[in-house]
């Protein structure tokens, strides 16, 4: 077991109970009246949810990084995000949030459209460069089409609803979400993991993966349903939360060997302490209304990238 | 065991390439810019399927073996020395047994001791200069154990000194058995190093035999558009352009 895997464990068991008791009302099971209830309704389907979608949103950060061989990569870049934010954001068009699955149902539809889409144009056998345009494009078509929604809402309360949703957040989360989103994220960390070996041979190029005797073309799609399952169904439950997949691997790869194998596990417990302890800082600030958690995590992640790239380059020069 | 191509075509960059190639020696391929060099030697990798003709490695069709059993048996090193991330010079060379499905110390331990990288076995990839990268990626391809070892232009960005040396490597592998083919470009190198050389030209064999004869006066002519000739000097060559 790598020393990431240890660190970042412990320090994720020592962040749950915390963050159940955290809040605007902080709970003390002795003192705090109906404690167990809003332990048991409340804050720890939350708590596992924040796990569950940071778990799956870093996982598919590594598996991204060390599939494109660039740190700046982001599960974002293969419009599988974008693409389930625009199934989500279909569903609040036409007003069909009465039930509570048609949300989450509608955005895993709009993730599979994504990765159908990308199948559609680079093929089965498409290089790096094709898929990661083809991703892009995708992207900007969701962007694109989510934004013609927004624009033309049916009423202001639908307008206010999709920007709302689309800036991501856990409240108002309940159990029926963590049986949604765990096995998914489940399956999709288990496909990614097995991608790792792959991943290291990817380090000396796609030639040399090949001829050490790495199928590219299946590691592709072992890759792509595992991004589509665990960005996925983090979008479905909470919506976009972004940085999370691009900043998590930074955190980690000091404590590995840099191996893209070694960084997938380890990633995956960083993300889930990240947006846990994201999630319980946005319910203690003491805000009028509660800062929304994707709001919180660009605004904490764009100034630490900044500093990372600061850092790059002093260590370049 | 034999790697053969026969009658073999890929798009306008190799037209009716037959080969018969045996292991045990150096076999150098040149040839000028675009000549489909390494086109050939991708396709003799089992990395560029043929779109015309076949290649077999001992009884079998390269295309349809099954890409873990012939990545045992083929070590590729190409051209661009490529590696995304600062990992361990060691697990680097490990990647070698990948198509083994093991780590296996006995064969990485020779190969860091026949490339003389003990002192380097515990450093970053990153930290590497030109010539220990190129000694550490042939190790891997030597962690391995490959039956051939297919290297387009190892000799690209290195100084003579460590050219040199790679030969050396590249001959003691042969030596033991080992099939090399070496994309080169320095017509020296291959006049002097190479057991056998392959000219291509615009995609088709041009000659094809012992050093002396593949690469004889007429050849640079016709070939390279070359005015050159060969002068000796103890037992090695050295080409003079005019």
């Amino acid at each position: 077991m790598n020393r990431a895997v240890v660190v970042f464990g412990l320090l994720l068991a020592i962040a749950l109970p915390l963050s159940l008791l955290a809040g605007r009302v902080w709970l003390w099971p002795d003192a705090t009246p109906n404690a167990a209830i809003i332990l048991a309704e409340l804050r720890l389907p939350r708590a596992l949810l924040a796990v569950i979608v940071g778990a799956g949103l870093g996982a598919a950060g590594a598996a991204m990084q060390g599939y494109l061989r660039n740190p700046l990569a982001d599960p974002g870049l293969f419009g599988i995000a974008p693409g389930a934010a625009l199934g989500a954001v279909v569903a609040l068009w036409f007003g069909y949030t009465t039930s509570a699955w048609l949300l989450p149902l509608f955005a895993l539809l709009g993730a599979g459209g994504a990765m159908a889409l990308l199948a559609a144009i680079a093929g089965r056998t498409g290089g790096i460069a094709l898929f990661t345009l083809a991703g892009l494009m995708v992207a900007s078509l969701a962007g694109a089409l989510t934004a013609l929604a927004i624009s033309m809402a049916p009423n202001a309360f639908a307008m206010s609803e999709i920007v709302l949703w689309l800036n991501g957040a856990l409240t108002d989360r309940s159990w029926r979400e963590v049986t949604l989103a765990a096995p998914l994220v489940g399956l999709g960390v288990l496909l990614l993991w097995r991608t790792g070996k792959p991943l290291d041979a990817l380090t000396l190029g796609e030639p040399v993966a090949r001829s050490l005797g790495v199928n590219t073309g299946a590691l592709l799609w072992m890759l792509t349903a595992g991004i589509g399952l665990t960005v996925g169904a983090s979008v479905a439950v909470a919506g976009i939360i972004g940085f999370v997949g691009l900043i998590v691997p930074h955190l980690v790869r000091p404590f590995t060997d840099s191996r893209p194998s070694q960084l997938i596990v380890p990633s995956a417990l960083a993300g889930a302490l990240l947006v846990l302890v994201a999630d319980s800082a946005v319910r203690v600030l003491p805000f009028v209304t509660e800062l929304r958690l994707g709001i919180a995590l660009s605004l904490l992640g764009a100034p630490f990238f900044l500093w990372l790239l600061i850092r790059m380059r002093r260590g370049l020069a | 065991m034999m790697l053969a191509a026969h009658n073999l075509s890929i798009g306008d960059r190799l037209h009716d390439v037959s080969l018969a190639l045996e292991p045990g020696q150096i076999i150098a391929i040149c040839g000028p810019n675009g000549a489909g060099k390494s086109t050939l030697l991708e396709a003799l990798a089992g990395l560029l399927p043929p779109e015309n003709g076949a290649i077999d490695l001992g009884d079998s069709n390269l295309a349809t073996l099954h890409p873990r059993e012939r990545a045992q048996r083929i070590g590729y090193l190409p051209q661009a020395h490529e590696i995304a991330w600062d990992v361990p010079v060691r697990s680097l060379i490990e990647l070698g047994r990948m198509p083994h499905g093991d780590t296996r110390a006995e064969p990485v331990e020779a190969a860091i001791a026949a490339l003389d990288l003990g002192p380097l076995e515990n450093r970053r990839a990153q930290s590497l200069s030109g010539g220990e990268t190129a000694r550490v990626l042939l190790a891997r391809v030597l962690a391995g154990e490959p039956a051939w070892i297919l290297a387009d232009e190892p000799l690209a960005a290195l100084d003579i000194g460590h050219q040199l040396a790679l030969l050396r490597h590249l001959r003691d592998a042969a030596d033991q058995g080992a099939g090399v083919v070496l994309v080169l470009h320095d017509l020296a190198h291959a006049m002097n190093c190479a057991d056998r050389v392959i000219v291509l030209n615009e995609g088709r064999l041009a000659a094809d035999g012992e050093p002396h004869a593949a690469l004889d006066v007429s050849t640079l002519q016709s070939v390279w558009k070359i005015d050159a000739r060969w002068i000796r000097a103890d037992d090695k060559r050295a080409l003079i352009a005019r």
